[in-house]
């Protein structure tokens, strides 16, 4: 471990005379990215429900849903931009509580299945009632109630993220031990919900869902409903992280960032920063993953995979970390790309994907963000 | 072919033998139609009811004729016919047209005919086990210790099976006998264990007591049946011998749970042997370099195909192409190694998380090019013999060699990659520049060509630990997959920068794995020891042995 024998550079963060507190919360791209958004929540349902099928501008509700998928996958992307990005913190564990979100609102989605499901059991889920058990377990009360579910999906996810940042932090496990140690998290969760004991339906999860609130999941307008929701849920939690970004509090957190001992040497309690905005992240990837569910309409214990966690990574990488806006940018890229190879040359899928982490680290430090940051500054330059 | 080879043994030794079996038929003129009570005992045989011919296979047995052995063997496996134009029974042995018939009497070939004009001699599972009991009796004889003793248990088995009373004592009287003339003590033990056995079911308390007084050390599992059955009322009504057989029921648990820890033991060593195999190299390369390799995992999978391409080219020496294969392995691996290093870490040194990132999407290309060249299906690598079987210590613990081999070659590796670390130029160098980058490099080595060679060392023995898995799991695209998280375990675990943590972390993890397994299952026992990980590496960030002096803070 000794090849960092350079000195870290000077807290950007604390450097007199770079005061951020000049930079407006909603600056150029803030504002780019928001007009997306609403552009894509305003047009998206009106060219699917309102233009006629026959027409060229129809949208399928294929395309709605895909595109709110892409919406929780950058939802996602900005939760870890915010502790990779913003506090150092590379977490190879993030899709634990995306997936964790997601077993929330699945459990109130077939706690609504009722009576409907393939056994018609009132009270147990299908799988319950294959696997011979009598009565719900205790964690499954509760759950029929959409408020309580709803307040699971923050609650969870915060709380393993609470306690495990808690015990990590305060150690002070930090780089790639850390890294190391939350890729281990995800992979005893993926093994833990692979059992059918934890009664979480075993490897074939949950799936068969019928209804969310009363209304039908299969029906277009639940779908534009889920997809105006999760644009809505994007553009909140872009504001929210701009907002903790900008504060006082997330100037430290780069400064932890930055230069980790020299923040405690000036008084920061360290841990306590870096916790809040891991417990955050959680939270927020535990939204996205409630808003994914619906719309996939299955969850099972492969969204744990330690994979799923780098792939992640790689997105916010793509698009160039720090920056909040670049994740959503390569969380949009990256799932596009991923969509179109893996339907047009599955088998290039890997291939590709392999050598944007490679090109990306390689040559793309910032990345596409600041590759477009870069071009437009010689421009700029040369004007 | 069993059969052809059934019908020359039986002319080659009827050749050698009949002489004398001629002059025991005196006044008969050729012994074919010597009317012997061998030759009556074969021609009774055809028609005899099951319980008739369990007692000519007795007293055949007990003649010892020559040819009998032949003759039951082929009974065994039912390839006695009568012929049915005349009765006259022959040992056959399907031909293209029909059946190539031996006579017993003679052991001489009696053509070919068709198979049609044939009635087999039936056999039940009754039969069998006569059969082979009596069949064991002339293995007893055998030189070859392995035949004897397999003979001595044969034997045993008829004593449990409760074969007629003169059985058993004709049974008994013969391993009596054997035992003055045993040499071997393996085969002694077991004709003692055999004969107290024999003697549990004796009728004189006394007998019985002293019995069990000399089985009581036995683990033999027949010997426990038979204790445990001695020590229930229902089957044994003096309270001496019932209280002898629960205390020495007690006493064998005992042993047996003491063997079943060391077998547990040795299962969490060879499960350990394999995750210090797959974490050593990555010791290397991320306790020296500070470079999370990620590929590590692929890696291994190279090597594990590397192997599986070896057997390809020597199709006929499986042993050989094993041997090669870790030299082999060694360099490709290293190869591969080297090239990652200069042409993807190297720019990104003092980034960690970024060489994390990047090796792991070369992991994704490796595996793709795996499934591109070899099939995405698991593809077999075959054990050389000298790794099958398992060394059978008693009754209670037996070692299979592959397990045995693995943990050999672990413990190998390490030791010749400490070599390589604490008695070479190169080691010496990597050493320095691990403890000290810009010293070293002052001091004239050459970093950038020590670097490489590192990344080359670790990766090669990645390599050498798939060949290794290629053993124990079919080679797969995802083989490597397997490993890695796993494998930063034992690094993390052990202490970065240092083998002996990497060794001693690895084999403790195997064990604790194990030893979980059975109260928890193998899931949930997998997922205790991840979390009991976690928590661990919250009370000791820099694992089991910390790197120690002014270069950790980084």
């Amino acid at each position: 471990m000794a090849v960092q024998t350079a000195t870290p550079p000077l807290p950007a963060a604390l450097v007199a005379g770079k005061d951020l507190s000049g930079q407006r919360m909603l600056d150029r791209p803030a504002l780019a990215l928001l007009a997306l958004l609403a552009l894509l929540g305003i047009f998206v349902p009106l060219f699917n429900l309102a233009v006629p099928e026959t027409s060229a501008l129809h949208v399928t509700t294929y395309t709605v849903a895909l595109l709110g998928k892409y919406m929780t996958y950058a939802m996602l992307a900005l939760a870890v931009d915010l502790v990779w990005g913003y506090c150092g913190i590379l977490t190879l564990g993030h899709s634990a509580f995306f997936a964790l979100g997601g077993y929330a609102i699945g459990m109130y989605l077939m706690r609504e299945i009722g009576a409907r499901g393939v056994y018609g059991n009132p009270l147990l889920p299908d799988f319950m009632v294959f696997l011979n058990w009598k009565t719900l377990p205790w964690y499954w009360h509760g759950f029929d109630m959409f408020w309580f579910a709803a307040l699971m999906v923050c609650g969870v996810p915060g709380l393993l993220a609470l306690v495990f940042g808690w015990l990590a932090f305060r150690s002070r496990v930090t780089g790639v031990y850390l890294s190391i140690i939350t890729q281990a998290l995800t992979y005893a969760l993926m093994l833990a919900f692979f059992r059918n004991d934890m009664g979480f339906g075993g490897n074939n999860g949950f799936t068969d869902f019928k209804d969310l609130l009363g209304f039908g999941l299969h029906a277009p307008g639940t779908r534009v409903g889920l997809f105006v929701a999760s644009v809505v849920a994007l553009a909140i939690g872009y504001l929210t992280c701009r907002y903790v970004v900008m504060s006082r509090a997330g100037r430290v957190i780069q400064a932890v960032r930055d230069a980790e001992s020299r923040a405690r040497f000036l008084g920061y309690r360290v841990e306590s920063y870096k916790l809040w905005v891991f417990v955050f992240s959680a939270m927020l990837a535990g939204v996205a993953g409630a808003l994914y569910v619906p719309q996939v309409g299955i969850i099972n214990p492969g969204e744990f995979a330690p994979l799923n966690s780098i792939e992640l990574v790689i997105w916010v990488a793509v698009g160039g970390r720090g920056t909040l806006y670049g994740a959503v940018a390569g969380a949009l890229l990256v799932n596009y790309a991923k969509t179109y190879l893996t339907a047009a040359l599955p088998e290039m899928w890997l291939y590709a994907l392999g050598a944007l982490f490679v090109l990306v680290t390689v040559f793309l430090p910032r990345g596409v963000v600041g590759l477009v940051a870069r071009v437009a500054g010689r421009k700029a330059a040369r004007a | 072919m069993k059969a052809l080879l059934i019908a020359i043994l039986v002319a080659v030794g009827c050749a050698s033998v009949r002489p004398a079996a001629a002059d025991e038929v005196v006044g008969v003129a050729g012994a074919e139609r010597a009317p012997g009570p061998f030759a009556a005992a074969v021609a009774e045989l055809k028609d005899a009811s099951y319980s008739r011919k369990a007692e000519l296979i007795r007293a055949l047995a007990a003649q010892r004729a020559p040819g009998t052995k032949e003759l039951l063997a082929a009974l065994l496996d039912g390839n006695v016919s009568s012929r049915s134009s005349d009765g006259k029974v022959f040992i056959v042995a399907p031909a293209a047209s029909g059946y190539a018939l031996t006579d017993p009497l003679t052991g001489k070939g009696a053509g070919i005919e068709p198979a049609p004009g044939f009635a087999k001699v039936g056999i039940n599972n009754a039969l069998r086990r006569v059969l082979r009991s009596a069949l064991a009796q002339f293995d007893l004889s055998s030189p070859d210790t392995a035949a004897r003793l397999a003979a001595v248990k044969e034997m045993l088995r008829a004593f449990d099976e409760g074969g007629s009373a003169s059985a058993a004592a004709t049974t008994r009287a013969l391993l009596e006998s054997q035992l003055e003339k045993e040499r071997d003590a393996s085969v002694k033990h077991e004709i003692e264990t055999g004969l107290a056995l024999a003697a549990l079911g004796d009728s004189s308390p006394q007998k019985r007591l002293a019995a069990i007084d000399s089985l009581a050390s036995s683990l033999n599992p027949d010997v426990y049946n038979r204790l445990v059955a001695l020590s229930d009322p229902g089957t044994e009504s003096d309270t001496a011998v019932r209280a002898a057989a629960a205390a020495a029921v007690r006493h064998i648990d005992s042993w047996r749970k003491f063997y079943g820890i060391i077998e547990t033991l040795f299962f969490g060593l060879s499960l350990g042997s394999v995750l210090v195999l797959a974490a050593i190299g990555l010791a290397i390369t991320f306790g020296v370099m500070g470079v999370i390799n990620m590929a590590h995992g692929e890696l291994m999978m190279i090597g594990a195909y590397t192997a599986y391409v070896m057997q390809l080219l020597l199709p006929n020496a499986i042993g050989a192409s094993i041997i090669l294969a870790v030299p082999a392995a060694f360099l490709v691996a290293g190869l591969v190694g080297v090239l990652i290093e200069r042409f993807i870490v190297r720019f990104l040194y003092g980034r960690p998380l970024e060489t994390l990132l990047a090796t792991f999407g070369l992991s994704l290309i490796l595996q793709q090019v795996v499934r591109d060249i070899f099939s995405a299906n698991n593809r077999p690598v075959e054990s050389p013999s000298w790794m099958a079987g398992s060394l059978q210590v008693n009754d209670a613990l037996s070692i299979t060699y592959n397990r045995l081999v693995i943990v050999l070659f672990a413990l190998a590796v390490f030791v010749v990659l400490q070599l390589v670390l604490k008695r070479t130029r190169l080691g010496l160098e990597v050493r320095a520049v691990a403890q000290n980058r810009a010293m070293a490099k002052a001091m004239g080595v050459r970093t950038d060509w020590v670097d490489a060679l590192t990344f080359g060392l670790g990766s090669g023995i990645a390599g050498v630990a798939g060949v290794a898995l290629s053993q124990l799991t079919n080679v797969g695209p995802n083989l490597g997959q397997s490993y890695i998280v796993d494998s930063f375990m034992v690094v993390v675990f052990g202490g970065v920068g240092n083998l002996w943590g990497t060794l001693i972390g690895g084999m403790s993890l195997g064990v604790v794995n194990k030893i979980l397994e059975p109260y928890a299952g193998a899931v949930l026992g997998k997922i205790l020891v991840l979390v009991c990980l976690i928590l661990f590496i919250q009370r000791r960030p820099r694992g089991l042995f910390p790197q120690k002096g002014r270069a950790v803070e980084a």
